[in-house]
C-alpha cells in the first residue's frame, strides 16, 4: 500500500468516526425536539395538526381559519397548478415505461426456467430483454417518476409557482427520445456492453441534456423562493439533480477506461445511480409525505441534516463492493466495504426520523393509500440498506456475490423501497393536479395487494435460493448442474411473484389513465382504502 | 439562494472526492500494471466474437473473474482457473467481468472445452449436450440449409435437437463467438498476482500459484 493510499484510508476513517460521534452527540443532547422551525416549513401557517391527504376524509380538509391562512392555502393551490404540465409529462411517461419494463422483466423471468421460450428471434434473446428491463425500469420508470414528483415538490417546498416549467417539458421529451433510441439499440444488439451503461454513449448525451434541462426550473424557482428554511427534501432533490448529469457524463467518457479499471468505473457509476440518484429522491419524497399526511413535523431536523451529509460522503464511495474478490487492488475494495458499513449511519438517522414520526399514528395506514405505500417503502429502505451493509462484508459477499441473492436485494431496494414510495407519491399528486379524485378505491387496494404479495414472493424465494446457491458454489464437490436444478423452483416462484406485480401495474396504469380522463363520478370526498364516512361508495 | 448553492456545491465536491478515489487513483494504479507476456491480443475474428458476446448479453449469466482460492475455494476447484489479475484484461474493452454465475465462469473456457464443434453445438442448443441446462439456445446464429455449400461449417446436432431434414451450418457470427470462447484461455502463469490475498487477515501460505 502506498503512503497516499494509507493517508486516504485514514482520512475516510476519521471522517466516518466524526460522523458517528455527531450522531451520538445529537442523541445525547436531545436534538430530537429542538430547532424544529425548519421542519415546519412544509406546513402552511396554521396547517400543522391537519392532515393533507386526499385519503384522510375523517378530518375536514384544512382551508384556513383566518384570511392569511386561507391565502396561504390558495397560494399552494396555485403553486400546484403551475407545475401541472411538467409533472404530468414526466409521470405519464414513467407509467408507460413501468408497463413496458414489467413485461420485459416477466419475460426474462420466464426464460430463466423455460430456456426454449422465445428463442427463435435474436431480438428477444434473454441477454437483450434483460438489459431492456433494467434500463426501462431504472431510467424510464424510477428516474422519470422521480423527476416528476420532484417537479411537483419544488414549488411546494419553495412556496412559489414553478418558474421555467417548459424547460422540464422539453427535457421530458428529450429523455423519452433517449429511452426509445437506447432500448432499440439494445434490442438491435448495439449495447455498449457494461451493466447499467448499456445505452450507446452517443444516446446517453440525450439524458445528460434532458436531466440538465430539469435543473433549470429548479434553479429558477429556488431563486424565487418565499421560504427562509430549505426543508430537507429540497436538499436531497437539489443534490440528486446535481449529481446525475455529472455521473452520467464521466461514466460515459467513451473509451477512456479500458480493462479492469473500466470495471471500477462501471460499478462506481452503477452504485451512484442507486445511491446518489434514486435513493435521495426516494428518501426526500418520504421526508415530505410522511409528515404532511400526519400533519406533524419530523421528530428531528438536525438528525435529518446529519443523515444527508453522511449519505453524500459514504454512499459516493461504496461502488467497488460490487467487485469484491475481483482483479482490482485490495485497498479499493476495502475502502468501499468500510463505507458500506458506515452507511448504517445515514440509514439509521433516516429510520429514526421516518419511523419515529410514525409512532402513535400507525392506525392511519389503514385508510391512507399514500401513507401506506410511502411508509412501507421507507421501512424497506431501512431493511434493504441494512441488508446491503451486511452483504458488503467479505465473509457474506463471498457467498452471495454471483447469485440470485443479489437480484432479490436489488428488487427489495428498487421495488419495495423506491417504487412503493413513487406509487404513494403518485396517489398523492394526481388529485391535486387534475382536481379530480381517484375514481375507484377498490383498484387502489387491488394494486396494493397484488404488488405487495408479488414482491414478497419474489424477494423471499430468491433470497433463500440465492443463499443456498452461493454456499453450494463454494463447494466444488457439488456439480454445477445440481445447483442449477436446486434454484429452479425459486426461479419459477419469481415468475409467479412477477406476474402478480405486472398485474398490479396494469391496474395502476388503468387507474392513472382514468384519472387523466377524469373518469368515474365526481366525488367531494377523498378516496380511501375504507370509506371513513357513509358516502355513496360505488 | 446562497444556502441552495452551498448545498449543490458541497454535493458536487463530495462527488469529486469520490471520483478521485474510485476512478482516478485505480486507473493510475492499474494502467501501470504489467501486461502478461503470454497474453495474446485478440484477432479480428475473436474481437468480432466478443461483440457477439456483448450483443447477446452472455455477461448477464457468466462471469470472467475467478477469485482467489484462499477467499473462495470453489472457483479454482471447479477448474475455473487461477485468480485473475488486472493485466489479464489489458486488451478488454469494455470489460466483461460480470456479476452473475447463473452459468459457470468463462475466463478459462478455452482451456476447458477446446473443441470448436463442442462450442458450436452447445450454442445451437445447450440441452443437446447438458441435460437440464437453462442456458438459452441461439438458433439465430445458425443457418438451416438443405445441402451445405463449399466452405460451410457444418454442425452435427444429435437428434432430437436438430432439424428433421437438412443440415445446420454456423454463421460467421457463430464461428467468431466460438473462436472467442477458445481464446478465453488464461492458464499462463500470472506475473503480477495481487500482492496480498483479498482476505488479508488470513495466512498467505496456502496461496495457489
Ligand atoms: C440464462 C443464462 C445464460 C445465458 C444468457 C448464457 N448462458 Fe452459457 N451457460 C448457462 C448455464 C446455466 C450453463 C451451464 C450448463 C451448460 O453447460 O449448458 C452455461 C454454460 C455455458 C458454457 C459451458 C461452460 C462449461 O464450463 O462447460 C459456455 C461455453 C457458455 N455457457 C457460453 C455462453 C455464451 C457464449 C453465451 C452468450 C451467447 C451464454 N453462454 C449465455 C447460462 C447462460
Ligand atoms: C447501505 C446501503 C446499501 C448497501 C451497503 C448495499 C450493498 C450492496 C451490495 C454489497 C450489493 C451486491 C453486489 C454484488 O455482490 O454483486 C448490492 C447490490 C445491489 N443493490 Fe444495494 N446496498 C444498499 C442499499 C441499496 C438500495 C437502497 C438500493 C435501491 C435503491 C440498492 C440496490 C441495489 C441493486 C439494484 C443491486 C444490484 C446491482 C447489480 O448487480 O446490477 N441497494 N448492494
Ligand atoms: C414486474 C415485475 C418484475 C419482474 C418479473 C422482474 C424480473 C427481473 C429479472 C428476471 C431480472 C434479471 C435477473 C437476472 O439477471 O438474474 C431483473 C433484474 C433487475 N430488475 Fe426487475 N423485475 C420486475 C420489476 C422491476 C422493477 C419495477 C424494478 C425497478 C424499479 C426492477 C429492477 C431491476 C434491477 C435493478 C435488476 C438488475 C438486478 C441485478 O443485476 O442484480 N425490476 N428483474
Amino acid at each position: 500500500m502506498t503512503p497516499t493510499i494509507a493517508i486516504l484510508l485514514i482520512i475516510t476513517f476519521v471522517l466516518s468516526t466524526v460522523g458517528l460521534l455527531l450522531l451520538i452527540w445529537s442523541i445525547a443532547n436531545n436534538q430530537f425536539s429542538h430547532g424544529q422551525a425548519a421542519a415546519r416549513t412544509i406546513f402552511s401557517p396554521g396547517e400543522e395538526g391537519h392532515s393533507e391527504d386526499p385519503a384522510r376524509a375523517a378530518d375536514e380538509p384544512f382551508t384556513g381559519d383566518t384570511s392569511e391562512q386561507t391565502a396561504a392555502i390558495e397560494a399552494r393551490w396555485t403553486a400546484d397548478q403551475s407545475s401541472r404540465t411538467a409533472v404530468l409529462t414526466w409521470l405519464s411517461s414513467s407509467v408507460f415505461w413501468l408497463l413496458l419494463g414489467s413485461f420485459f422483466g416477466l419475460a426474462s423471468s420466464i426464460k430463466m426456467h423455460l430456456p426454449e421460450f422465445l428463442t427463435a428471434s435474436e431480438f428477444l434473446t434473454f441477454g437483450r430483454i434483460r438489459p431492456v428491463h433494467l434500463n426501462a425500469v431504472t431510467y424510464g420508470w424510477a428516474s422519470m417518476a422521480g423527476i416528476g414528483v420532484a417537479l411537483f415538490l419544488i414549488p411546494r417546498l419553495f412556496k412559489t409557482p414553478l418558474v421555467g416549467g417548459k424547460y422540464a417539458v422539453i427535457g421530458g421529451f428529450i429523455w423519452n427520445i433517449g429511452l426509445v433510441l437506447g432500448l432499440s439499440a439494445i434490442t438491435l444488439g448495439l449495447s455498449d456492453g457494461e451493466e447499467w451503461l448499456e445505452f450507446p454513449w452517443q444516446i446517453d448525451i440525450l439524458f445528460v441534456v434532458g436531466g440538465a434541462l430539469c435543473a433549470v426550473p429548479l434553479l429558477l424557482t429556488a431563486a424565487n423562493r418565499k421560504v427562509e428554511h430549505l426543508y430537507v427534501t429540497s436538499w436531497y432533490l437539489m443534490a440528486a439533480l446535481v449529481w446525475f448529469p455529472f455521473l452520467f457524463l464521466i461514466a460515459n467518457l467513451p473509451f477512456a477506461f479500458p480493462g479492469a479499471s473500466g470495471a471500477t468505473v462501471n460499478w462506481w457509476f452503477a452504485h451512484n445511480v442507486l445511491g446518489l440518484w434514486v435513493t435521495p429522491i426516494g428518501i426526500g419524497i418520504a421526508y415530505y409525505m410522511i409528515p404532511k399526511i400526519l400533519g406533524k413535523p419530523i421528530i428531528s431536523y438536525q438528525l435529518s441534516l446529519i443523515g444527508f451529509w453522511s449519505l453524500a460522503l459514504f454512499y459516493s464511495q461504496v461502488g467497488i463492493h460490487h467487485l469484491i474478490g475481483g482483479p482490482i487492488p485490495t485497498w479499493l475494495v476495502t475502502l468501499s466495504i468500510v463505507h458500506s458499513v458506515m452507511m448504517s449511519i445515514p440509514v439509521i438517522t433516516v429510520a429514526i426520523n421516518h419511523h419515529g414520526t410514525m409512532i402513535g399514528n400507525f392506525s392511519r395506514l389503514k385508510d391512507s393509500p399514500t401513507l401506506r405505500f410511502v411508509w412501507i417503502g421507507a421501512l424497506m429502505y431501512t431493511v434493504a440498506s441494512l441488508q446491503g451493509s451486511m452483504e458488503a462484508l467479505r465473509s457474506i459477499n463471498v457467498i452471495t456475490h454471483f447469485t440470485h441473492y443479489t437480484v432479490a436485494h436489488a428488487h427489495l431496494g428498487m421495488y419495495a423501497f423506491l417504487s412503493f414510495i413513487l406509487f404513494g407519491a403518485v396517489y398523492f399528486i394526481m388529485p391535486r393536479l387534475t382536481n379530480w379524485e381517484w375514481p375507484w378505491r377498490k383498484l387502489i387496494s387491488l394494486h396494493f395487494w397484488l404488488v405487495s404479495i408479488g414482491i414478497l414472493i419474489y424477494v423471499v424465494s430468491l433470497t433463500v435460493a440465492g443463499w443456498k446457491q452461493g454456499v453450494a458454489l463454494l463447494d466444488a464437490a457439488m456439480p454445477f448442474m445440481n445447483i442449477v436444478k436446486m434454484t429452479l423452483p425459486a426461479l419459477q416462484a419469481r415468475t409467479v411473484g412477477g406476474a402478480l406485480m405486472t398485474l398490479g401495474h396494469l391496474v395502476f396504469a388503468f387507474h392513472f389513465i382514468a384519472m387523466l380522463m377524469r373518469s368515474g363520478a365526481a366525488t367531494e370526498q377523498p378516496t380511501l382504502f375504507r370509506p371513513a364516512t357513509k358516502e355513496n361508495a360505488q | 439562494m446562497k444556502r441552495a448553492l452551498a448545498i449543490m456545491v458541497g454535493a458536487a465536491l463530495i462527488l469529486l472526492l469520490a471520483t478521485l478515489t474510485l476512478v482516478v487513483m485505480p486507473y493510475l494504479q492499474m494502467s501501470a500494471e504489467q501486461v502478461p507476456p503470454d497474453l495474446k491480443p485478440y484477432t479480428e475474428q475473436q474481437q468480432r466474437g466478443r461483440q457477439v458476446y456483448i450483443a447477446n448479453g452472455c455477461v448477464y449469466c457468466h462471469s470472467q473473474q475467478p477469485r482467489d482460492p484462499s477467499f473462495a475455494p470453489g472457483d479454482k476447484d471447479r477448474g475455473w482457473g487461477r485468480p485473475s489479475v488486472p493485466g489479464d484484461y489489458a486488451y478488454d474493452e469494455p470489460h466483461l467481468l460480470g456479476t452473475m454465475r447463473t452459468g459457470p465462469d468463462l475466463f478459462n473456457i478455452g482451456a476447458r472445452q477446446p473443441s470448436i464443434d463442442w462450442q458450436l453445438m452447445h450454442l445451437y442448443n445447450p440441452r443437446a449436450i447438458i441435460k437440464g441446462s437453462i442456458m438459452p439456445s441461439y438458433p439465430f446464429l445458425f443457418r438451416h440449409v438443405d445441402e451445405p455449400a463449399e466452405g460451410d461449417k457444418v454442425v452435427n446436432i444429435p437428434p432430437p435437437y436438430g432439424p428433421e431434414t437438412g443440415t445446420i451450418v454456423a454463421t460467421e457470427d457463430a464461428l467468431a463467438l466460438a473462436e472467442y470462447m477458445l481464446a478465453l484461455d488464461h492458464t499462463y502463469p500470472a506475473p503480477t498476482l495481487p500482492k496480498k490475498p483479498p482476505n488479508s487477515d488470513e495466512p498467505k501460505e496456502n496461496r495457489a500459484p
